[in-house]
Order: structure tokens, then C-alpha cells, then sequence
């Protein structure tokens, strides 16, 4: 099998994923002039680029973060819009089902479509736009849950776990550890789904994100800053969910409720020794990647000739596709943070 | 099945010992017989047979997955069992359960089949069941079963549930075996406890009190008491039911109830009483008695070597004698339990069991100066008991019966190094120390850890004071500047190979906390050297 004309312009720089002829980088790490970004988390979204390219709910978002700076030009680009970035490049966001706004970035030159899918979901999640399979030449998938261990269980029956022990602990405050921005508000709105009605008592760090979603139409029902209820109203918070950021379920921070059972909400979850070393006394399962089935699915669904593997457990996913006769690559790119997921 | 595996996610995932005690109660209430008892035999570890071996899982993998996957899945996840019930690969045409079996009906179908047929059967139970209930099948078949519950709290659980004291479920426990129907029979009020007589079990022992040395010492007087001294190995109770061939029964306990004689062939062989004996054990290297540190080397071992025997034989200092030739001597006072305790010491060698000297005094100065004795002793003798002679044998702790006067604890400032957040009600607060001396470099060498001795108004402001101290993280160790002195109380020290410093503390803990005293002048390695003549 020949590799694809692509390596000829798509590079692997120590800023990130480098587009030759528009000179342009994907998620890098480090400020540059031109920046495509496929969603807003921390590792992939950074402040000081000059020009960024990315879905308007990302833009948002990325303001809200203040990585948009006065200086910095804003392209937001519509899932399936297309803009000449120049040189005969093409430019083009499909929906990532990974959090608001996150997308696959489309490049397209001289009749050759590489798809980096940034971080992507398989799972159903009410918070944002499904995955979108866009047939291509190279796929640049992440690895970040790709071990036959990761097997994701629908959100709804961890939801339920969570619910139950809500009905068979009534005097207990649940604490549930999720992270801002994606996690936190995908957690809400299926808890609402699922029939919880009182209101959600959220932590400061997780005020403004919710706002942004609800900007886009989403619907939490009633929540209420943990700060403003009185601290002697601690009564309020029995039986009741509190949701703040994952390093606050056990700290200082929690000693103001009242009997507390902390809760982690996160993919690494389903590994047992993960959840004690954070002390979760309940342990969700909910993770905004996919996991090892769903990748390997989407890996052949987008039929691409070559696989290119940016971050998390590349060795097995490699080994995997190869196995099933798919020509797969690491790519070895630096910079990515597991613990946001 | 089902409810079995959320009884041990439960239990595993819940920190409180409290916690815990409440889920299982509420499961053994809400469970029929014989589900309950299995359950419980798993969770206190009496089950006495595998459902199936490690191997076989792991054969049973290697036919359905790639060997290469499994490998780095199981070093990622770092541990088996677990492995393969997140990863299991379904079969390709499954057997479909309408409903899982029982707890109980899992048991019966692997202890009736044939090898052959039980890797069948593990085939169809894991392609039918969720992750979290092959993992509680995996433990279970292999008897892995970690979640942090010792027996002793599932004891306490069953006796709560009865409202009796928990030496009433000890007792009888050893004579007890899984599914334990005639124990819940008894929990439920639908019968009596079965007659232990002809078994030999553990039997709760009696304990002293730290003697309060304003008020008890006026109450000491040769004629009212006796002294002896205490032995620092560790308290057992020697049982044995006098039979011969087959029925013959002998079994060391510890003071909880662990059936500890497989670690000690060499006194189970030499028992040949019908009583229960209780006693100090100890090892006599060279024919002395040995410290704590040797006796240790014993304790670890489930199978002694020969060679490891005739290098720290055991050794039993009797105290006391609770039954004799069936009858139970506990009503009787002290003295004439005493009495019979030499006929029955007299009849052994000198190399097994020697009977507990009483130590000549006449008055509570004797008592001191013999306690001043105890101190020199670099630390094999603990202190005094001083035993009402006239106290009869109860279990627990009864007031002013036995009292334990131990020697004064050895003292050191030692230098806080690394701290860590507790469990439980304290898992908000770095309450776990590990602290050193300095030595002859300047360089501090950890010599211990302590989580207990401050009060909670203390703990505030040492948790504050790490906060505002910190420098590297080692995962859930948080290494703090070398600038709080903490006046650290021990009761022993030994010499540690394993210890950087060459020493290990016996029950370290925060004496006092001296925010005033500045680290350099703090002790050295060699302060502790001298301090336990080592
Ligand atoms: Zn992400």
C-alpha cells in the first residue's frame, strides 16, 4: 500500500498538526498565526493565536475562557460551511458529538480529504450535535479510551446508579465530580431527562459554561449557586445533587455539606483502582470519547486509506487496525492532557 | 447473582467502616437462605473452595482475544479479574439466560460439574452478565475478594443485627460453617445458637485497663493482688479438645479470633490437653526468649519451614486457664484458677509453655522499681499486669479487675516530612504523617508514620499548615518544607532492614505538636539508637 499524497502537506510540528500550503495549525499547543480548533477543553483550545478557525459555539466558548484575546481574528464557521483558507486549501467543520460546538476539521487539496476528528463521541448526548461519519482519504482519530476495557455503558443506567442512591441515602448530600465545560452540563440535562426535579446546587467554576449552553437553547431546569444558600441552610443539600469540579469532591470545599457521598463522573471510572484513588464512594461511567468498539467502528465507517492516531493509547489502536488490514500510523503529537475528558 | 455483585460494588466503593456494616445488614436482612450465607462466607474469606482457577479464566481468554490486547489491557488496568470483566469478548452465538442464577445456584452448578463442563458454564454466566457482576463472579470463583471488610467487622455486623454482643458471634463462629443457615436461624429469632461443646473454638478474652496511677494504685496490696509481667509477643488463647487420632482438635487463636495454629505446627503438635489456656506467645531463639521483631518472622509465615521452627521455636508464657477437662473455670476467682494453670503447666516441657511468674512486692514502690525494670529491658517486657486475685474471667474489659501499667513511652522531636489525606470523615484533611530524624549528614531519614494523638482542633491547623507548605507531589503524598517539629510517643523500636533509617517504631504517635521548636533542633538517628539499646 502507497501512503497517502497527504503526508506531502500534512505535517506533525512541535506546535501541533501543521496544514502546509494554508499555513495553518490544528489544536496547537503553543500560539501561532493561524489556528483551526475543533472544540473549546483546555488541551485543545489555547489562548495568543492570531487568526482562529472554529464552529461559533466554539468561538463562545473560547471567549467565556478568555482565549480570545482583542487582537485575535475570529472565523466562526457553521457545521458544513465551506471557506477558502487559500492556496486551493478548503475548510470545513462536521459535527464531532463531543461537547457543544466540537467538530471534525475537513481540509481539503488537490482532490485529497484528511478528516482530524479532535475528540469525538459515539454515544447519544442531548448537550450537542451527533458524530458525523465524513468519508475521507486520511481519518486522524484520538486513542484516549482505546484499550478492549473501554467498553462506555449507556449514560442512562449510570444516571440511574446515581438516582438510586439519591432514594436509598436520602440524608446524604451527592457530591458528583464532573468537569466544567461538556461533562457537567450533559450530566444535568440527562438527569433531567431521567425525571430528577430539584434543583441542581452547582459550584461557582461551573456557572458560566452552563449560562453559554443555555444561550444555545438548552434547557437545565432550576439551579442555584452552592455559594448563595446561607451556610447554615446546610438541611437544603440532603438527598440533593451537587455538582462541582472533580479536585473539589474531597476538599475543603465539601466540608460545608452535610454528610457528603463523593461521586466522580468520568470515563476512566470504569477502571476500579482509578475511582478509589479519587476517592469517589460512587463512580459514573460517563465519557465524552469514544470507546474501543466505537472507535474502530468509525475508523472503517469513514473508509479512509490511511489512519493517522494523535493521543491516548495508540499502541493498541494501531495494533487493532492494522489487524483488520487498515493502514494506521502514530503520529506522536505532544501536549495532551488526559485528565480533561 | 445480581444483588451480589451490587452488595460488593457497595461495599467497595463505600469508605466507612460504619458505612459498610449498615449495607451488609441491609442486604443479609433482605436475603433469603442459603444466598446470605455464601455472601457472607465471601466477604469474611471462610469459603473453602475455588468454583474454578485462575488458569482457566485465563485460558478462556486467550482463546477469544488477542494475546497482545489482553496483555497491555491487563498492565493498564493492573490486575486480572477485572480485565477480563470489562474486556470479555461475548460469544459469538451466546447461550441467553432468561435470569441469572442465584448466589447459591452459582455454587451448587460449578461444585457438580466436571472441568470440562465448569469452563461451559463460566462461559455462559460471563456472556450474561454486566461487568461489575463478572468481576463479583471472577473474585468469588477465585476467592480474590478484597473490599476492605475484615471478619471481625462482619461479626460486629451480625451481632448488631441480633443486638447481642459481639463476643456472643465469635464464640460461636468457628464452629460455624458457610451458608450458615443455623446462624441466621439464630439472627432471626427461630432458633438457638448450636451447642459448641465437643468443637473447639475461640472464646472472647478478658482484657485490662491502663491503670490510672492517682486513683488505682492506693487500691494495690500484696494481699488483694498479684503482679506479673507483660510480655511484649502477642496475646493468644490456646484451645484443644484432649481427643486422639481423627478427633483430635488443637488451635491457636489470636486475641481477636484468628485461627493462627498454621503458623504453629510446633505447639499444635505438643497440646495434648482438654482446655483453654490463655497465654503470651513468644519465640525463643537460643533458648531466650526473642523480641517482637523475631517473633514476627513467625507470624508472616502460613507454612514455617523446619528450618525456620528450630530457629524461633514458640513459645507459650500461660496467664490463665479458662476450661479444663470441659468444665469452665471462668466463675472461679484468679488465685484458683492459678492453681490449676501450674498442674497443667507442670505437666509440659520447659521449651513449650512456661507459666507466668508473679513478681514478689510488698509495696506500691516495689511495683515502681519493677516497672523501672521492665523499661531496661529494651523493650521485650512492655510492664506490669496486676490482677485483682479474686477476679473472675469475663470477657472484654471489666473495671478495676486486670490492670496494665506499661512503661513510660520513649519520646523524640522528629521533623514532619510528607503528609496525606486520611479516609472517611477526615478524607478532606492531610492527616497522615510520615516523619524523620536527622543524621550524621544532615540529611533526614523517615523513621515512621502517625495518624492519631491530636485533636481535631490540631488537626485544623496542621492541615492548614501543610497547605501553605507545600513542595512535590509523589501521587497521593504531598511532601511538605522539613519545618514542623511534631514530639513523637513510641512504645518500642526495632532494627528494620526494610527502614532507610534502620529503624521501625511500635505504635508511633503525636505526643505533642511543637510549633515553637525549630527543626534543626530536632533529634538524630543516634537519640534513638541509644533510647531502645540498640
Ligand atoms: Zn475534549
Amino acid at each position: 500500500m502507497s501512503n497517502s499524497p497527504a503526508e506531502q502537506w500534512m505535517q506533525v510540528r512541535p506546535e501541533g498538526l501543521y496544514c502546509a500550503p494554508a499555513d495553518i495549525y490544528i489544536d496547537p499547543i503553543e500560539p501561532v498565526t493561524r489556528a483551526i480548533i475543533t472544540h473549546g477543553h483546555a488541551d485543545h483550545a489555547r489562548s495568543g493565536h492570531g487568526e482562529v478557525f472554529a464552529t461559533p459555539e466554539t468561538i463562545d466558548i473560547m471567549r467565556t475562557r478568555y482565549y480570545l484575546g482583542d487582537e485575535t481574528r475570529e472565523n466562526g464557521l457553521k457545521y458544513g460551511q465551506r471557506f477558502d483558507l487559500g492556496n486551493g486549501v478548503t475548510l470545513w467543520f462536521a459535527s464531532a458529538g463531543h461537547i457543544l460546538g466540537s467538530a471534525q476539521a475537513v481540509i481539503e487539496f488537490e482532490g485529497t480529504r484528511v478528516v482530524a476528528a479532535g475528540d469525538y463521541k459515539r454515544h447519544p448526548d442531548p448537550t450537542c450535535a451527533p458524530f458525523e461519519v465524513i468519508p475521507c482519504d486520511v481519518f486522524i482519530t484520538e486513542a484516549t479510551f482505546a484499550l478492549p476495557v473501554f467498553q462506555h455503558p449507556p449514560l442512562e443506567t449510570e444516571v440511574e446508579k446515581l438516582l438510586r442512591s439519591l432514594r436509598t441515602l436520602p440524608n446524604r448530600t451527592h457530591i458528583v465530580g464532573v468537569y466544567a465545560l461538556g461533562k457537567c452540563q450533559r450530566v444535568m440535562k440527562t438527569l433531567r431527562l431521567a425525571g430528577y426535579e430539584a434543583p441542581f446546587y452547582i459550584h461557582g467554576a461551573l456557572k458560566r459554561l452552563t449560562e453559554l449552553y443555555e444561550s444555545y437553547g438548552q434547557d437545565f431546569g432550576a439551579w442555584e449557586l452552592v455559594s448563595d444558600i446561607p451556610r447554615a441552610d446546610k438541611h437544603l443539600f440532603q438527598g440533593k445533587i451537587v455538582l462541582c469540579p472533580p479536585a473539589q469532591i474531597n476538599d475543603r470545599w465539601s466540608r460545608r455539606f452535610a454528610d457528603p457521598l463523593p461521586t466522580v463522573a468520568s470515563g476512566w471510572m470504569q477502571i476500579r483502582a482509578r475511582a478509589r484513588q479519587k476517592r469517589a464512594e460512587m463512580a459514573l461511567v460517563v465519557s465524552d470519547h469514544a470507546d474501543w468498539g466505537d472507535l474502530i467502528r468509525t475508523c472503517e465507517e469513514t473508509k479512509a486509506g490511511d489512519i493517522w492516531i494523535t493521543h491516548g493509547r495508540v499502541e493498541a489502536l494501531e495494533y487493532a487496525l492494522k489487524q483488520r488490514g487498515m493502514q494506521a500510523k502514530a503520529l506522536n503529537l505532544i501536549g495532551r492532557d488526559e485528565s480533561v475528558e | 447473582m445480581e444483588r451480589f455483585a451490587e452488595l460488593l460494588d457497595d461495599l467497595y466503593f463505600t469508605n466507612s467502616n460504619l458505612a459498610k456494616e449498615t449495607i451488609l445488614s441491609n442486604y443479609l436482612r433482605s436475603t433469603p437462605d442459603p444466598d446470605r450465607g455464601w455472601a457472607l462466607a465471601a466477604i469474611a474469606g471462610t469459603l473453602t473452595f475455588d468454583l474454578f482457577k485462575r488458569n482457566v479464566i485465563k485460558s478462556l481468554m486467550m482463546d477469544r482475544m488477542d494475546p497482545f490486547l489482553f496483555d497491555i489491557s491487563r498492565h493498564y488496568v493492573g490486575e486480572m479479574s477485572e480485565t477480563v470483566a470489562l474486556a470479555w469478548p461475548r460469544s459469538d452465538d451466546p447461550v441467553r439466560l432468561n435470569r441469572l442464577p442465584s448466589l447459591h445456584e452459582v455454587i451448587g452448578e460449578f461444585q457438580s460439574r466436571s472441568k470440562v463442563e465448569i469452563r461451559d458454564y463460566l462461559i455462559i454466566l460471563l456472556d450474561n452478565m454486566s461487568p461489575s457482576q463478572r468481576w463479583a463472579l471472577l473474585k468469588l470463583g477465585t476467592r480474590g475478594l478484597r473490599i476492605g471488610m475484615s471478619a471481625r467487622s462482619v461479626k460486629q455486623t451480625l451481632a448488631k443485627m441480633k443486638g447481642v454482643d459481639i463476643d456472643i458471634v465469635e464464640a460461636a463462629w468457628h464452629g460455624l460453617t458457610p451458608p450458615y443457615q443455623d446462624l441466621f436461624a439464630w439472627v432471626d429469632g427461630r432458633a438457638e445458637l448450636p451447642d459448641m461443646s465437643q468443637i473447639v473454638t475461640f472464646s472472647p478474652v478478658m482484657l485490662a485497663h491502663p491503670i490510672d496511677e492517682e486513683k488505682d494504685l492506693a487500691r494495690i496490696t500484696p494481699a488483694t493482688h498479684q503482679a506479673e509481667w507483660k510480655w511484649d509477643g502477642i496475646r493468644i488463647q490456646i484451645a484443644s479438645n484432649g481427643k486422639e487420632g481423627d478427633d483430635r482438635e488443637a488451635k491457636v487463636f489470636s486475641r481477636k479470633g484468628e485461627d493462627i495454629s498454621a503458623s504453629f505446627p510446633d505447639l499444635i503438635d505438643v497440646v495434648d490437653f482438654n482446655g483453654v489456656i490463655d497465654g503470651e506467645l513468644v519465640v525463643r531463639p537460643n533458648g531466650d526468649i526473642g523480641s517482637f521483631n523475631d517473633l514476627q518472622q513467625r507470624l508472616n509465615k502460613k507454612k514455617p519451614t523446619k528450618t525456620l521452627i528450630e530457629k524461633f521455636p514458640a513459645h507459650v508464657i500461660a496467664y490463665d486457664v479458662m476450661e479444663w477437662e470441659s468444665e469452665t473455670l471462668r466463675h472461679l476467682p484468679l488465685i484458683r484458677r492459678r492453681e490449676t494453670l501450674k498442674r497443667v503447666v507442670e505437666a509440659y516441657s520447659d521449651d513449650y509453655i512456661t507459666l507466668s511468674e508473679t513478681l514478689p512486692f510488698k509495696t506500691v514502690e516495689d511495683l515502681i522499681a519493677l516497672r523501672e525494670q521492665a523499661a531496661q529491658t529494651g523493650g521485650l517486657i512492655e510492664g506490669l499486669m496486676v490482677k485483682d486475685i479474686n477476679s473472675v474471667y469475663t470477657s472484654g474489659r471489666p473495671k478495676h479487675a486486670w490492670y496494665k501499667w506499661k512503661r513510660d513511652p520513649f519520646l523524640l522531636d522528629a521533623v514532619l516530612m510528607y503528609a496525606r489525606r486520611g479516609t472517611g470523615k477526615r478524607s478532606s484533611f492531610y492527616s497522615d504523617y510520615t516523619f524523620g530524624l536527622w543524621d550524621e549528614d544532615g540529611a533526614l531519614l523517615p523513621i515512621g508514620k502517625a495518624y492519631f494523638g491530636f485533636t481535631d482542633e490540631e488537626l485544623k491547623k496542621i492541615d492548614n499548615w501543610v497547605r501553605s507548605h507545600k513542595l512535590n507531589r509523589f501521587g497521593p503524598v504531598q511532601e511538605v518544607k522539613k519545618e514542623l517539629v511534631f514530639e513523637v510517643a513510641f512504645d518500642a523500636a526495632q532494627v528494620s532492614s526494610r527502614h532507610k533509617s534502620g529503624y521501625a517504631l511500635r505504635f508511633p504517635r503525636i505526643h505533642r505538636i511543637r510549633w515553637d521548636k525549630p527543626a534543626a533542633e530536632a533529634d538524630r538517628i543516634e537519640t534513638l539508637a541509644k533510647l531502645v539499646g540498640a
